[in-house]
């Protein structure tokens, strides 16, 4: 495992940004619950962001209840003895505000933005509802019903969701990264109060959580207001995860997808380690430039190479995210032209991966992408939410806020031969699994249910 | 109260933070006028060009204005798409080009330290003023819409859209998608996208938007700059007016999807409706306003039928749809239709409570500075004032007269213009035939 950087060094961009310059600075406070927060002022306008994260998601979640830290988000809109059912949303909407929940592999999150001067609202409600809520079964019946039209809608209808599901589902063997965020149908279909109550008593609390407050605000007074709100919940004792590190493959897997659907589709994937797991942390940079190498725009390889030069990919593209809790992927997807076989785009693929592990990536291609994370730094800066966002997670995942300062720097260091030598050692057949969408006739015949998941909001 | 501490301390924050936008306009010397928000807190600007050439101008080849719109980063001037796209990116620029169905844009986010800046402006200036068109680029694009296309007929709630668009608007432009049919688009030649381009990417045809850190000299320049080499041409006559459906329709389409997608509409209402705010602030209540509406409570909530229902009206240049949709599972897509069209009929007879009201005011005009607290959204806002003729304190204004709005008047309105004889209604799934056999 990686160290967790100690000092609390504060920030600023490299770049010059003027008067915002005060405004990126990160104020955090831990309070005697062990809650932290974490805050950022924004002047620009008079706005303010809360999140609420709470360090749970399905990677966390045991067999036979995937997808419950989902269904506690949904429920989590059900009331407490306070504020019945309902009554949240109705304050938060009678206050201008914006709301909702998201739930991911290595979290859930709540979240409202304001206008200034209602921050308060928010802060008593969330305040309320880590601790008091009320779980009842008629409510619960009604939601589960919510929760498998949204896996319909999200993944049982949609040919690609779905390849992607049965993907994760071959590419771990034993890492909780194998099952969907919104979880397996027999699972979702047999939750009960109980493993609500259950899940929801194990996790949340004042010291497994997060409150990020971004903002048109003075950090002084939303400290001493999250004191009033939260410092006399109690902590819970938070027992630790099991490690479920994924098993080392060995040898490539592959799964064929027969669905209604018009278009072939391929999605690949390499084991790869992110920043929370990774030795040395370089290697997870370079990675993070690899990506941008050869998806980081329309100039990038895959778009330059594959869409244009030799028009084998009618799209293309690469993904790879050092902020997760666990080793993660490396992916790649692309979409054939009509007239080219999957197997000729996977072979045009992996002679893009055999290109960066023989030759060194050009000067002006690390230029470029330097230009573009200075740039990204500046432009993320326009959405406080996505600010309280970033802030979130890396928190969140384990790897801690403070990183965000080095990203930039760390991104410019990267070399040439960094990036040569992580194609080398990861994007290796060996940790590579692949899922092929082969498309069948869209007949007239309705079909039932079946399976996959992503991130989503509530 | 905290409250009261909370605001006590107003005085401390910076001069950004007023609630009010202050929109500076002007016209660029061919006439072209050009809206402008001087934000100095980031060093980043935004710049729109936008056109009266979205989808209602293709004629009778659908798709052309989104297809055209689409090649112009791929090549223009002496450079290819690899060298459009390095000059952005190596100055970590980005460069949107979109058309939707009444207008078209080509958008720019860049840094503004001068040396960056100018590489990014000048290059979007070539992409403007002389786009190639060459047939490579346009064979390689047409085979990327057309597998786009193919993709739409995976999706069941791409199908419902298409079918109720052409139910809501017969022969109307309206009627058509945006990204065409594979039957026409299979048609383009690169003549028709450099015709297309002639006759509306012109001055007497286009707006000018920018947000961010340029000052009112740079912005006037930069307006200007872009201006210089683009032909004034003539302004497109004016689109027809949206017809009402004769009668209501209702189509059963058949999918092989677990859901049924349902959508219930009827042409709604224009940019400058004068009922707009009546129906604004009622379809708030009535499914605007996610997880606290009536139609997300009887369906959703009350029910567990779906995980979304919302109704909205798409104010366009003309009458854009009215729509309330639902996605459920087939076996009870007709209860859930009998709901949607129960909630409607009940609110149409009976309107709103006082109370509701209420709580549809305080939050529109309680969280309204929420709709332009970036760039970003203040670009949105921009481009609409200004492609829609809209008074420059419309933003200002809004708040009051929302709050002006009465429950008399949300009902009267209602009654007139939403008329349940006339709504248009479309399933795509495996259910509503199944379950009236």
């Amino acid at each position: 495992m990686k160290f967790k950087f100690l000092f609390v060094a504060l920030c600023c961009l490299p770049l010059g940004v003027n008067s915002a310059e005060s405004d990126n600075k990160v104020y955090e406070k831990v309070l005697k619950n062990g809650l932290k927060i974490l805050i950022k002022a924004d002047h620009r306008s008079p706005v303010v962001v809360t999140q609420i994260w709470y360090k749970v998601g399905s990677s966390y979640e045991p067999n036979g209840i995937t997808g419950i830290s989902h269904m506690l988000e949904h429920m989590m809109f059900k009331g407490t003895e306070k504020y019945p059912a309902g009554e949240f949303s109705k304050i938060i909407a009678e206050n201008g505000g914006n709301e909702n929940a998201f739930t991911g592999q290595d979290y859930t999150a709540y979240f409202q933005t304001l206008e200034k001067s209602r921050l308060e609202i928010s802060f008593k409600l969330e305040a309320d509802r880590m601790r008091n809520l009320h779980l009842l079964k008629e409510e619960l019946v009604k939601e589960l019903e919510v929760v498998t039209e949204e896996r319909r809608m999200r993944t049982d209808d949609k040919p690609r969701s779905k390849t992607y599901e049965q993907f994760m589902a071959i590419a771990f063997s034993n890492s909780p990264y194998k099952n969907p965020v919104i979880g397996w149908p027999t699972d979702i279909a047999a939750y009960t109060v109980e493993d609500l109550e259950a899940w929801y008593q194990r996790w949340y609390a004042p010291n497994n959580a997060t409150l990020v407050v971004v903002g048109d605000i003075d950090p002084e007074e939303v400290f001493s207001l999250a004191e009033k709100y939260f410092a006399n919940l109690k902590p819970s004792e938070i027992k630790p995860l099991k490690p479920q590190t994924e098993m080392e493959q060995q040898g490539v897997r592959t799964i064929t997808l027969k669905l209604p659907a018009k278009l072939p589709y391929l999605i690949m994937g390499y084991k790869v380690p992110v920043l929370n797991t990774v030795e040395d942390d370089t290697e997870a940079y370079a990675l993070e430039v690899l990506a941008g190498i050869l998806d980081g725009g329309n100039s990038a390889r895959l778009s330059k190479n594959l869409v244009r030069g030799q028009q084998i990919a009618v799209s293309a593209s690469a993904g790879y995210s050092l902020i997760s809790r666990l080793d993660d992927l490396f992916t790649f997807s692309a979409t054939p032209v009509e007239g080219k076989t999957i197997t000729e785009l996977e072979t045009a693929l992996k002679a893009e991966i055999k290109l960066l592990q023989t030759d060194l990536v050009s000067d002006e291609e690390l230029q470029r992408i330097k230009a573009q994370v200075l740039a990204s730094a500046v432009y993320e800066r326009d959405s406080n939410f996505y600010q309280a966002m970033l802030l979130g997670r890396f928190e969140t995942v384990g790897i801690g806020w403070q990183e965000m300062n080095y990203y930039v720097e760390k991104v410019n260091k990267i070399t040439a031969k960094q990036v040569r030598d992580v194609a080398i050692k990861y994007l290796i057949e060996d940790k590579l699994s692949i899922a092929y969408l082969d498309p069948q006739p869209i007949t007239k015949q309705p079909k039932s249910a079946s399976i996959a998941g992503v991130r989503h909001a509530n | 109260m905290q409250i009261k501490l909370l605001t006590a301390f107003l005085f401390i924050i910076s001069l950004s933070a007023q609630a009010t936008v202050k929109i500076e306009h002007w016209q660029t010397s061919q006439g072209v006028p050009v809206y402008y928000v001087n934000n100095p807190a980031l060093p980043m600007v935004d710049i729109s060009v936008i056109f009266d050439a979205g989808s209602a101008r293709d004629g009778e080849d659908y798709g052309l204005a989104a297809f055209t719109s689409g090649l112009l980063d791929s090549g223009a001037g002496e450079w290819n798409a690899d060298q459009i796209a390095q000059r952005f990116e190596s100055v970590g620029a980005r460069l949107g080009v979109s058309a939707n169905i009444d207008s078209a844009s080509l958008s720019l986010r860049t840094l503004t330290e001068p040396k960056l800046f100018d590489t990014a402006l000048a290059t979007m200036e070539v992409i403007l003023t002389k786009p190639s068109f060459a047939s490579a680029d346009f064979d390689r694009r047409q085979q990327q819409v057309l597998a786009g296309l193919k993709h739409r007929e995976e999706s069941p709630g791409a199908i419902a859209k298409l079918a109720f668009n052409k139910a809501l608007f017969g022969e109307h432009p309206y009627a058509y998608p945006n990204s065409g049919y594979i039957t026409s688009v299979s048609k383009f030649k690169p003549s028709d996208s450099r015709q297309f381009y002639k006759t509306y990417y012109v001055t007497t045809n286009a707006i000018i938007v920018i947000v961010g850190a340029l000052d009112k000299q740079q912005a006037a320049d930069t307006a200007e700059k872009l201006m210089t080499h683009l032909p004034n041409g003539q302004k497109p006559k004016p689109l027809v007016d949206v017809m009402l459906p004769k009668k209501a329709t209702t189509q059963y389409i058949n999918f092989p999807s677990t859901q049924t997608h349902v959508l219930v509409g009827f042409p709604g209402m224009d940019r400058h409706d004068k009922d707009y705010i009546a129906l604004y602030v009622g379809n708030h209540i009535l499914g605007g306003s996610g997880l606290v509406s009536k139609l997300f409570k009887e369906v959703r909530e009350k029910r567990g039928l779906a995980y979304s229902a919302y109704s909205y009206f798409s104010p366009m240049v003309k009458k854009g749809a009215f729509t309330i949709g639902l996605q459920t599972k087939n076996s009870q897509s007709q209860q859930a239709l009998q709901v949607l069209n129960t909630t409607l009929g009940e609110f149409i007879d009976k309107g709103i409570t006082e109370e509701e009201l209420i709580a549809a005011k305080k939050n529109i005009t309680g969280g309204f500075v929420l709709r332009f607290d970036n760039n970003r959204k203040l670009m949105n806002y921009l481009s609409m004032i200004g492609f829609h003729h809209l008074p420059l304190d419309y933003l200002e204004t809004f708040p009051q007269r929302v709050e002006a709005i009465s429950v008399a008047e949300i009902k009267e309105v209602f009654k007139r213009r939403i008329r349940p004889e006339l709504l248009q209604t479309v399933t795509v799934g495996g259910g509503i035939e199944k379950a009236k056999k």
